[in-house]
């Protein structure tokens, strides 16, 4: 991918510029690498995925926390470093831990989980920002990685707030077959118990058909047994099939889940509690929307600019036990502060629940209560962690 | 409050009762998705006029002598400067990008302005129509005071969490001070001897000794019923004497009433859905409150702490000003 690389050593070399240029008591530098992951193909080729997905986050993060640190004497700066496949991703990220302690993530979770292993990586914070896989919050946790992107079943547990204030309790699936799609549908399995709902049908999308000339001949066959029900689930966090289900299943019922009516980190509908302005400092800087991917990358380096400004120290021990602490809240434009579970690392936040064009409940919903944060009904609560790297 | 005080000394010389009879007098509401203003009659507490204002309209504020108002249009990036007797707009002020809130400098001349996308503060004199100068601040400025003797203004910045201090001589920072997260308002208060911020994501008020710029104490809110996630103050409003301050506390739908000596939050009154913002009448007997989510201004009766009533306005009520 040559332009790719072209993109990303300007970005470095831009960072470092202006970083250089001004002089400063206290840096703090992150490293962030992307490593680029196999796609799968898709039936729709309508949307590209940028080049800067994620980084373009962490540059407007840096630029936040800057604009703050000029008041303070702190200066931030970014090293991005992009790896192809078959690139050396561990590598990479052994140079990044060598200038510094602090790493945002853009990676597969098994090669997270090699990063987070490695020597280098002892003592170092590490940001989760793209994978939403439950076992790295969980039972492959690792004290030193953080996740600001939510997991799976915090989408999904959001979701089934909405069918349980809907009363949409006779639910039916539709699954693809790539990894993300059975993380999300067992999330959403999961998520249902949880709620007391249920599904009543479940199917698999195998069909090789493409959508894109006869969906509206294809669909309604597809979804003729399903029979009666009140929404239908989609499963297809790759992107592939879920669009041509809108509007052509047998029966005139709501489609949601990865399509549809979906419970998302950010989209470009949030507009309350301020998010029309991180939105439009995002395209601003981007020339792009901003997506959940850029979201959490930006929540991370958000994250250590405040640890950094409340403590005035660049120490990772401090900062992470800061960060770990009751003290810690970060103000992430969703309407209620944002903090970190002390028992595996994730980052505590509400969840949108949009269509394309409007935002229409925010997680958690009115009426779902919890004895400690309202916010931990999205999601693995403390009582059935199973992650002990935190303990 | 500077305003509020000189509209009573002046009414007084017609009408003999400031104090004592609540005056005939409106309250000026900007509503944010209608890009209208209306207008309340504060005794009859009817909306008596809407008129129409450029896109997004949020902060609001009356030239000394009452003659203008003028109206930050954010999405038309103007300050427009409405005749208030017929409700014309006469002219835009050049006010830097995305303007939300101001205020004027007790000189009638200066509007400080917080440009929340550009992460600076301009400095417009109303006479000339001239910016006068552009200080760099946190990101996306917002809350705006100015001290009783005009020396200081207050910018807070909602990403950066700072009330930064400007010396209106020099137009420079003289000090930039940490607060909770998101702080969106600030007031001086005791003839600016305290500044006071609300930071709403972090739930609190931070009160300043003005004169050493250091924290003296900070305030934090418990309603019963209500997760603390959802307290979230914003407008503060200082009654009589700034006995008590009023503090609107957002998605809680109440107001805080906060004894300003003990620093205790001695009630909390429930009015309509997201309070923001508030203006006082002219004795300070009625205190009237945006409530962007219900669409309506709900009124307070100071004496004994109970809402009054709700007037329906239009989408999204964000700014209130008084005038008589």
């Amino acid at each position: 991918m040559p332009q790719l690389t072209n993109i990303w050593r300007s970005l470095a070399v831009l960072l470092l510029c202006s970083a250089s240029a001004a002089q400063a008591e206290t840096t703090l530098s992150i490293g962030y690498l992307s490593v680029e992951a196999p796609r799968p193909p898709v039936l729709s080729n309508l949307d590209p995925m940028p080049d800067d997905l994620g980084v373009a986050g962490a540059i407007l993060g840096i630029g936040d926390n800057n604009t703050t640190g000029r008041f303070l004497g702190q200066i931030y700066t970014l090293s991005p470093k992009a790896v192809g496949l078959g690139d050396d991703a561990v590598a990479a990220a052994r140079v990044l831990l060598a200038q510094s302690p602090y790493l945002v993530l853009d990676a597969p979770p098994k090669v997270q989980l090699a990063i987070a292993d490695l020597p280098e990586a002892r003592g170092a914070i590490l940001f989760n920002t793209s994978a939403g896989d439950e076992a790295l919050r969980d039972t492959d946790c690792r004290r030193n990685l953080l996740h600001t992107l939510p997991s799976y079943a915090m989408r999904t547990d959001a979701l089934a707030q909405v069918f349980v204030e809907k009363r949409w309790t006779d639910l039916v699936m539709i699954s693809g077959g790539q990894d993300s799609d059975i993380a999300y549908a067992q999330a959403m399995r999961t998520s249902l118990a949880k709620f007391g709902l249920k599904l009543s049908a479940e199917k698999n999308w195998l069909a090789n058909a493409d959508m894109r000339r006869n969906a509206a001949q294809e669909v309604p066959l597809f979804t003729q047994d399903f029979g009666d029900y009140d929404a239908l689930i989609v499963a297809d966090e790759a992107g592939d099939f879920g669009r041509y289900i809108l509007y052509n299943t047998w029966a005139a019922r709501p489609v949601v889940g990865s399509e549809g009516l979906s419970a998302v980190t950010w989209s470009p509908v949030i507009e309350q509690w301020g998010a029309a302005q991180l939105q439009s400092r995002f395209f601003k800087s981007a020339a792009r929307e901003m997506e959940p991917q850029d979201y959490a990358a930006w929540a991370a380096v958000r994250t250590l600019g405040e640890a950094m400004t409340r403590t005035t120290s660049n120490d990772p021990k401090t900062l992470r036990d800061y960060i770990l602490s009751d003290r810690f809240e970060l103000a992430g434009f969703k309407g209620r502060p944002m903090t970190y579970r002390s028992w595996n690392g994730q980052l505590r936040q509400p969840i949108a629940v949009v269509h394309p064009r409007a935002m229409v409940a925010q997680a958690p919903l009115e009426g779902f209560l919890h004895r400690g944060n309202e916010l931990d009904t999205l999601g693995l609560d403390k009582p059935e962690s199973k992650c002990e790297a935190f303990k | 409050m500077k305003h509020l005080m000189s509209a009573c000394l002046m009414a007084s010389l017609t009408v003999p009762l400031c104090s004592g009879k609540a005056l005939a007098g409106e309250v000026w509401v900007t509503n944010e998705k209608d890009d209208t203003v209306s207008v309340i009659d504060t005794d009859t507490l009817e909306v008596i006029h809407t008129y129409d204002t450029g896109e997004r309209p949020r902060g609001i504020t009356f030239s000394k002598d009452f003659s203008r108002v003028y109206i930050c249009a954010s999405d038309s990036d103007a300050v427009q400067v409405m005749d208030p007797n017929t409700g014309k707009v006469l002219h835009d002020l050049p006010s830097g990008e995305d303007p939300e809130q101001f205020v004027l400098h007790p000189d009638d001349v200066h509007l400080y302005i917080a440009n929340e996308d550009d992460a600076i503060t301009t400095v417009v004199d109303t006479k000339s129509s001239k910016v006068v100068e552009q200080i760099d601040v946190g990101v996306e400025p917002e809350g705006m005071a100015v001290s009783p003797d005009g020396k200081v203004v207050i910018t807070t910045s909602e990403t950066t969490n700072m009330a930064h201090w400007i010396d209106t001589k020099t137009h420079q920072l003289f000090a930039n001070t940490l607060v909770d997260s998101r702080p969106r308002y600030a007031e001086f208060a005791k003839n600016g001897a305290e500044l006071w911020v609300s930071s709403e994501i972090g739930g609190t008020i931070t009160i300043f000794n003005a004169a050493t710029q250091t924290e003296v104490h900070k305030i934090s809110f418990g309603i019963k019923g209500v997760n603390s996630d959802l307290v979230q103050p914003v407008g503060i409003k200082f009654g009589q004497d700034d006995a008590f301050a009023f503090v609107a506390l957002g998605p809680a739908n109440h107001v805080a009433v906060i004894n300003t000596k003990t620093y205790e939050v001695e009630d909390y009154i429930l009015v309509g859905r997201r309070v923001w913002q508030m203006a006082f009448n002219s004795d300070r007997s009625k205190l009237f409150t945006t409530n962007g989510v219900s669409g309506d201004v709900t009124v307070i009766d100071v004496a004994s702490r109970k809402a009054l009533k709700s007037i329906k306005v239009g989408r999204f009520p964000w700014g209130a000003a008084y005038r008589p």
